[in-house]
């Protein structure tokens, strides 16, 4: 550890955690004028961080113009397709926008290795102390019970901060020993597990038609065994990455192992032949949080505020998996509230509450307020267990040609394909308006 | 297969990935200290032992007098086993120490 960092010194803010919300909220804070130091568990910012593969970045063109210019990226996402699926069926949707290859970029596929370990170079590059392999093992509170700095896993390892940022990630053990979080939430959450398979780049481009450092992310639905959640598949630049998203309570009920159902995606015929020859490079595990806006915990008490997957603020919702660009967009609104609080020098919750109020101001939780109820539509287990397969028997007999039988009318096959499938009208019209509210 | 044929191939033959050799693709900087350590005696009495099957490293091993054995070496420090956990006391949980653990690479 450099000298002076314990000392007596006390920071302005210290950061748990850097992932993209405790990177986002120290260059916030450094760029604003005050001392932070940024505490990472791993060896470097990124080493214990999994997600699926694609980040969203036009959250920092305001702090980091053209963020582009040396961003690591793997692919510039330029193709996304939907599918929903049966073991032997898949109806895809599939969207190409070249636009998406251009700055100011839409998605791009990079390991988080790489783009965390950038983004805290950035915070280190304006002013932040960055300190890795060290363990923020609870809180230190004063006096009168107000947060006022953390304890590490280093021997005389306390550090004073005027306020706390908990940046820590879904298991937040912050959160919950100041309370905000429950202890555990299997119902609310869910694990992602991968694969990463290398391929020459060539033949990647050819396989999933791509020009050169375009990429393709594939959302899958159907591909669980009926356990909700769902797959995906991301092009690298060598690489492709296949696994699944599913809910850890159903999991678990289940009694299915998990990289079973990674291993049921890579045999899928609408899968397999894109991975043939391939090379497992890494196979991972990560937690997500998925109540989303219902279950997401208070944001702040006296000297202390909790953000990105800490605070529940991955968006996951069916279409949308985003959890990187608004671990950002909290970090940024965290450093800049918390960056007002030092400037006043008043540290409570109510001095910090801009936090909130200016998020509820931009996509973080506007975006959330609005797809509150997607959770429950997403680990809906008709969803998983009969919808998926509706609609792919109803495409499958739309296209197949049963002459001399002349074409059946639709309603005729949507009424006939809803009861072979078992399904009441009733649960459809209700799934299905609770899908028209959160997607309008 | 020639070009008049009236099949479609039959489903690929996927590598078999062994377990051991999927965990062998990830990076350990084993510490010193078991982060997690399960308590056996509560197993017993477990009803569901839900994490045997939903722990991705696969490290619970049932053993013949219906308790577990576990080695915390190769975990990935996901959380999930003690979010499955339906008996208090059974697992203690914490990170490794600072530097030490699972180290990933593609992410
Ligand atoms: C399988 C999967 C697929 C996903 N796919 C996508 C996707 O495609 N796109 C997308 O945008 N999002 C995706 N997400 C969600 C996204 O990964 C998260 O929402 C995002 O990483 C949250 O960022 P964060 O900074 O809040 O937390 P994290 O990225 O988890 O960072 C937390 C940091 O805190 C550190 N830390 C934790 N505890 C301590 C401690 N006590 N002391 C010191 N350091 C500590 C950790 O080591 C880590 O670096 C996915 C997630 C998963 C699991
Ligand atoms: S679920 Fe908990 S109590 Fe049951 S076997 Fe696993 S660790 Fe033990
Ligand atoms: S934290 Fe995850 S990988 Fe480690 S033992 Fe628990 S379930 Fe298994």
């Amino acid at each position: 550890m450099p000298e002076n960092v314990h000392d007596a010194k006390v920071w302005d803010v210290v950061v748990v955690g850097a992932g993209p919300a405790g990177s986002a909220a120290a260059l916030a804070l450094a760029r604003a004028g005050c001392s932070v130091l940024l505490l990472e568990r791993g060896p470097f910012p990124g080493s214990k961080n999994v997600y699926g593969g694609v980040v969203y970045a036009r959250v920092l063109d305001e702090i980091l113009p053209q963020w582009w210019l040396d961003v690591p990226v793997q692919r510039w996402v330029t193709r996304r397709s939907t599918m929903i699926m049966t073991g032997h069926q898949a109806l895809t949707v599939d969207i190409r926008a070249q636009n998406w290859g251009k700055a100011p970029f839409n998605g791009m596929t990079t390991y988080r290795p790489d783009f965390d370990a950038w983004l805290a170079g950035k915070a280190v590059d304006a002013g932040a102390v960055l300190i890795t392999s060290t363990v923020a093992t609870g809180l230190i509170r004063d006096g009168r019970g107000r947060v006022c700095g953390v304890r590490t896993d280093r021997p005389g390892g306390d550090l004073r901060a005027r306020v706390v940022i908990a940046c820590d990630g879904v298991n937040s053990f912050l959160a919950k020993e100041a309370g905000l979080l429950p202890a555990a939430d299997a119902g609310h959450h869910t694990l992602g597990v991968k694969e990463v398979w290398s391929l020459p780049p060539e033949v990647i481009e050819e396989r999933y038609a791509l020009g050169r450092r375009e990429g393709l992310d594939i959302e899958m639905l159907g591909c669980t065994r009926g356990i909700p959640g769902g797959g995906f598949l991301y092009t690298g630049h060598d690489t492709v990455t296949v696994g699944v998203v599913v809910s850890v309570e159903a999991l678990a009920k289940a009694k299915v192992r998990p990289e079973e159902l990674i291993a049921d995606l890579r045999a899928h015929p609408a899968i397999a032949p894109g991975l043939r020859g391939a090379d497992l490079k890494e196979y991972a595990a990560h937690l997500i949080p998925e109540g989303g806006y219902r279950t997401m915990p208070k944001l702040a008490t006296d000297g202390l505020l909790i953000a990105g997957d800490a605070a529940g603020m991955c968006l996951a919702a069916g279409l949308w998996l985003e959890g990187v660009n608004f671990a950002i967009g909290s970090g940024l609104a965290a450093g800049a509230a918390t960056a007002k609080a030092v400037r006043a020098g008043d540290f409570s919750a109510a001095a910090l509450a801009s936090y909130r109020t200016s998020m509820q101001a931009n996509f973080v939780l506007s975006d959330h307020k609005r797809m509150k109820d997607a959770p429950k539509l997403v680990l809906n287990e008709r969803l998983h267990a009969q919808y998926t397969s509706l609609i792919c028997d109803m495409a499958e007999a739309i296209f197949t040609v049963v002459n001399p039988e002349p074409k059946p009318r639709m309603t005729a096959l949507l009424r006939r394909t809803v009861k072979d499938h078992g399904v009441r009208w009733r649960d459809l019209a209700k799934d299905a308006a609770l899908g028209g509210r959160i997607f309008r | 297969m020639s070009m008049n044929s009236h099949h479609v191939d039959p489903p690929e033959r996927l590598p078999v990935v062994a377990f051991e050799d999927r965990m062998a693709t990830v990076e350990f900087r084993v510490g010193q200290r078991a982060h997690i350590v399960v308590d056996s005696d509560v197993c017993r009495s477990c009803t569901t032992q839900a994490c045997v099957t939903a722990c991705p490293a696969n490290l619970f091993a049932p053993t013949s007098d219906g308790g577990i054995l576990f080695n915390y070496e190769q975990c990935f420090e996901c959380g999930t086993c003690y979010m499955v956990c339906n008996s208090q006391g059974a697992l203690t949980w914490s990170y490794p120490d600072g530097g030490h653990g699972v180290v990933f690479r593609k992410g």
